[in-house]
């Protein structure tokens, strides 16, 4: 909506007096003001011109104090009645009650007085000639001080002031107020989209007393506190349990349990990896023997969640698989150095689902560790890039009543965990639990979306620090 | 001879019984289904009206240069706001209530595209926009009879304009144009909507401004999304290019949206232009939609289908399809004067009205009565403005004129308004 033209100078002119209410602008405009209120001042005699001289000085003595143009109200007050009794509409008079009700602030003061002027300019001015077509009543209507052209409307076309409020800063109940409708809010919306039957998840975590333990296991304790679903935290330590981790479970406030696995961790990365896995096994048969009830989830204590997973995971029903995003970490100054070609190829570091056109599970996206061949750290707290071996456990959950002996409607495509791990081999990823690994089902909107990251950041094993 | 009597007379005074039980059954029906749907939210069964059989369009056939020249010209009318009589045309084309006998015509339309004159950044100019419709008037009644028997008080016009019929941007120098001479006694299918303004007609149709539904729809986010923005808006306060000193633009509404609220974090509001402004509106729990130059914006049909609640803040507005939508149950109405206290106003609202409010604008027909799809499909604003038309049936008395009476004036108007197009 285009404006080329605005309404004419003598608006414009006093509109831009009523932005500036400042003292010293008021003596500078106000002499202005004067000398247009003086018209043809110059031509009179000296007498008459030391006298509106004489009242002009006044006039910004008295706005100095006073803080706003008073030779304007004067004049608005003096000159322009008889426009008002000429209109008398209920409009003009609920602006000059503007004027005078509203004098909260200086700024609101001055435009309103102008605001009033300016009405009162519209209606002295004489109608277009375009009217001598038109209807008495459309006349009368358009003489009143330019409003919608009916005599009930009050909603008047021209210059207002901007009303703003002495204090214009929030209030700090109202914010607690406005939050508290928000959490309703959202909590509705919880009710009408979200999941209609919770589930508890169970969350399982392998640990072992390290420096930088506590680190990790804080970030994600708050992450599970944070948690809108009953949760079960079970925690298998590596070594026994120490009083250290017993003492961060105990402050977290979480439902947790707490289970020793008699060996050590191992200081480098393969076997690291394959305790932790028997470590995981052994937290599912103890899921299996107490009948826990819920969402298994794998979440390592480095591993870093977003709560849109937790949501995500009720939706699984027998085995789900999520994309994790692999931070790969160096933990040296200077990052490997990859060519042009290597970037451009280089698959996004995500182990997820794949899925075909129909969103159907497809095969498995995993991380390319080809371009760190050669420089991946075998020890814990090397400084060099920790991988991923195959596909983590952490991109997985489980519906618990996969792992109990008998539970309705079990999958024939489930193997009996008591088989798995029997004779000693090793389990690389919850896939060895199923005899079909087809049937597992893509979440995060077919492993678009990531859901967590996984990352190993470690100090050196003999790195002193302060146990508890 | 008694028995002959009486026979018809009981059966009248069944027949009459019967209607009128008929009748409190069916209000029975309307209070009841009135309750279940404040329980469902459902707002207005209206809206699910269907308008085929209940009356008859003849559409007429003008010359190219009113309607396809144009859009060939400049296919930004396609897509701009006032897109709307554009595509009506179209549906009713292909509609099912479209006659080609124009004798048993209830109305009749006349498809001239009067906001299609462009200029290069893509603003419609009203400046010939009377002087086309005039001309497509004049060819109406001299090809067909329809226009002089009624005076056009069975025709529809679309006038998507910033004033609607008014012609012309500027609200004052509308106001003083008039809804055009020519047009004093047909229908008129409008945006603009003010209550006593002399732009809006007596017994005109609002409609909400053309927003293009397929980008609308490829932006929706998951409703389980929370609503975590408070207040959200994203436009002009101050229009610096045509009144730099503030005031004018939205009678100083805008202006003193900004300056109360810029410090307060529960208002989103910003001149920004993001790319997420269609998902931030769905994670916003209440969405401004304050006059511009003139009191209507799409912002309202944008806060409707993306569920949040609209504030209107426009005194007086006449909102789309107002006899059809209960939008005092769905908006919350701010006047001007208390712009400065909208914080304390919003969160003051109880909950369960604001729940209520979520519940009515999450109902399905209320988004569709908004949109203009293509193809059109039914309980969208295009059937609701049949249903419009179909409940102004049957016409009145006053409607068809006796052979040889005439009632507009053909030069009335300003000067310019008279030259030929």
């Amino acid at each position: 909506m285009m404006k080329s033209l605005l309404p004419q100078s003598g608006l414009r002119r006093s509109s831009v007096r009523g932005e500036t209410g400042r003292p010293l602008g008021a003596a500078g405009a106000g002499a202005d003001g004067a000398a247009a209120d003086g018209g043809g001042a110059g031509a009179k005699a000296p007498a008459s011109s030391t006298f509106w001289f004489l009242l002009h000085a006044l006039c910004c003595l008295i706005s100095l104090f006073l803080g706003f143009r008073f030779s304007r109200l004067l004049f608005f007050m003096l000159f322009s009645t008889t426009a008002l009794y000429h209109s008398a509409t209920t409009s003009s008079s609920a602006a000059v009650l503007r004027a005078t009700t509203t004098t909260t602030t200086t700024t609101t003061t001055t435009t309103t007085t102008t605001n009033t002027f300016t009405l009162s300019f519209a209606a002295a001015n004489p109608p277009p000639a375009s009217l001598a077509n038109r209807t008495a009543l459309e006349t009368a209507a358009m003489v009143k001080a330019g409003t919608s052209g009916n005599p009930q409307s009050h909603v008047v076309v021209g210059r207002h002031g901007i009303r703003i409020r002495p204090w214009p800063h929030p209030d700090p109940v109202e914010v607690m107020r406005a939050h508290r409708i928000m959490e309703r809010v959202q909590e509705e919306q919880r009710r009408w989209y979200g999941v209609k039957e919770a589930r508890q998840v169970l969350v399982v975590t392998p640990t072992y007393s390290r420096a930088f333990q506590a680190l990790h296991l804080t970030g994600l304790l708050h992450t599970l506190r944070n948690v809108a679903y009953p949760l079960t935290w079970i925690v298998v330590e590596a070594g026994g349990t120490t009083n250290a981790t017993a003492a961060m479970l105990s402050r977290s406030g979480l439902t947790y349990v707490h289970i020793p696995f008699p060996d050590r961790m191992p200081s480098d990365w393969a076997d690291r990896h394959a305790t932790e896995n028997r470590m995981r096994l052994h937290a599912l048969r103890v899921i299996r023997e107490r009948k826990m009830d819920g969402v298994v989830v794998f979440a390592d204590d480095s591993n870093v969640h977003t709560m849109e997973l937790f949501d995500e995971v009720q939706k699984v029903q027998w085995m789900g698989a999520v994309s994790v995003g692999i931070l790969a970490h160096t933990g040296a100054a200077e990052q490997p150095r990859l060519s042009e070609e290597d970037k451009q190829n280089m698959p996004l570091p995500v182990q997820g689902p794949a899925c075909n056109s129909s969103g159907h599970l497809a095969g498995w996206h995993t991380f390319n560790s080809l371009p760190f061949s050669g420089k991946a750290a075998t020890v814990v707290g090397e400084a060099a890039p920790v991988l991923p071996k195959g596909l983590e456990w952490a991109g997985f959950v489980l519906n618990s009543r996969m792992l109990w002996k008998d539970a309705e409607g079990k999958p024939d495509w489930v193997k009996d965990l008591d088989a798995v791990g029997e004779n000693g081999e090793e389990i690389e990823n919850p896939l060895t639990l199923l005899n079909d690994p087809s049937s597992v089902e893509p979440l995060g909107n077919c492993g678009k979306k990531v859901l967590l990251w996984w990352l190993r950041v470690e100090a050196r094993a003999d790195s002193k620090f302060p146990k508890g | 001879m008694g028995m002959g009597r009486a026979l018809p007379l009981a059966l009248l005074l069944f027949s009459a019984a019967l209607a009128t039980a008929q009748d409190t059954e069916r209000i029975e029906v309307i209070r009841m289904h009135g309750l279940y749907a404040v329980t469902t939210g459902s707002a207005g069964d209206v809206l699910e009206d269907d308008p085929v059989g209940r009356l008859k369009v003849y559409v007429y056939e003008l010359p190219t240069k009113y309607n396809k020249k144009m859009v060939a010209k400049d296919s930004r009318c396609l897509s701009h706001m006032f897109a709307a009589e554009i595509f009506m045309h179209r549906f009713l084309l292909s509609s099912a209530i479209r006659t080609l006998n124009p004798e048993e015509a209830d109305w009749f339309y006349t498809p001239v595209y009067t906001t299609c004159d462009l200029t290069p950044w893509g603003h419609p100019l009203p400046f010939k926009s009377p002087r086309i419709m005039r001309s497509a008037i004049q060819f109406i009644s001299k090809r067909w009879p329809y226009w002089n028997r009624t005076e056009g008080a069975d025709h529809f016009f679309v006038v998507p304009h910033d004033f609607g019929a008014c012609f012309h941007y500027q609200e004052e120098k509308a106001i003083e144009r008039g809804v055009l001479p020519l047009l004093r006694r047909a229908t008129l299918v409008q945006t603009f909507g003010q209550k006593d303004h002399v732009c809006l007609k007596e017994g005109s149709i609002t409609i909400p401004p053309y927003a293009p539904p397929q980008k609308m729809k490829t932006h929706l986010v998951p409703p389980e999304t929370p609503r975590s923005i408070f207040v959200y808006f994203r436009g002009l306060f101050y229009d610096t290019a045509n009144d730099p000193e503030g005031g004018y633009y939205a009678r100083g509404a805008r202006a003193s949206v900004w300056e109360n609220f810029k410090n307060n974090p529960l208002f989103d509001i910003s001149t920004d232009h993001p790319p997420t402004y269609y998902e931030d509106m769905q994670r916003a729990v209440f969405c401004l939609c304050p006059l511009g130059w003139a009191p209507w914006s799409p912002r309202l049909v944008e806060a409707v289908v993306f569920g949040c609640i609209p504030v209107i803040i426009a005194d007086d507005i006449v909102l789309p399809f107002a006899d059809a939508i209960p939008w005092e149950e769905i908006g919350v109405f701010v006047a001007e004067d208390d712009v400065p206290k909208l914080d304390t106003i919003l969160t003051s609202i109880p909950m369960e009205v604001i729940l209520r409010k979520q519940r009515l604008l999450a109902n399905p027909s209320m988004k569709q009565a908004m949109l203009f799809p293509q193809p059109a499909q039914p309980g969208d604003a295009f059937h609701q403005i049949l249903n419009g038309l179909a409940r102004k049936l049957p016409h009145g008395k006053d409607v068809f004129l006796k052979p040889g009476q005439k009632v507009l004036n053909w030069t009335e108007g300003p000067r310019g308004d008279l030259k030929p197009w």
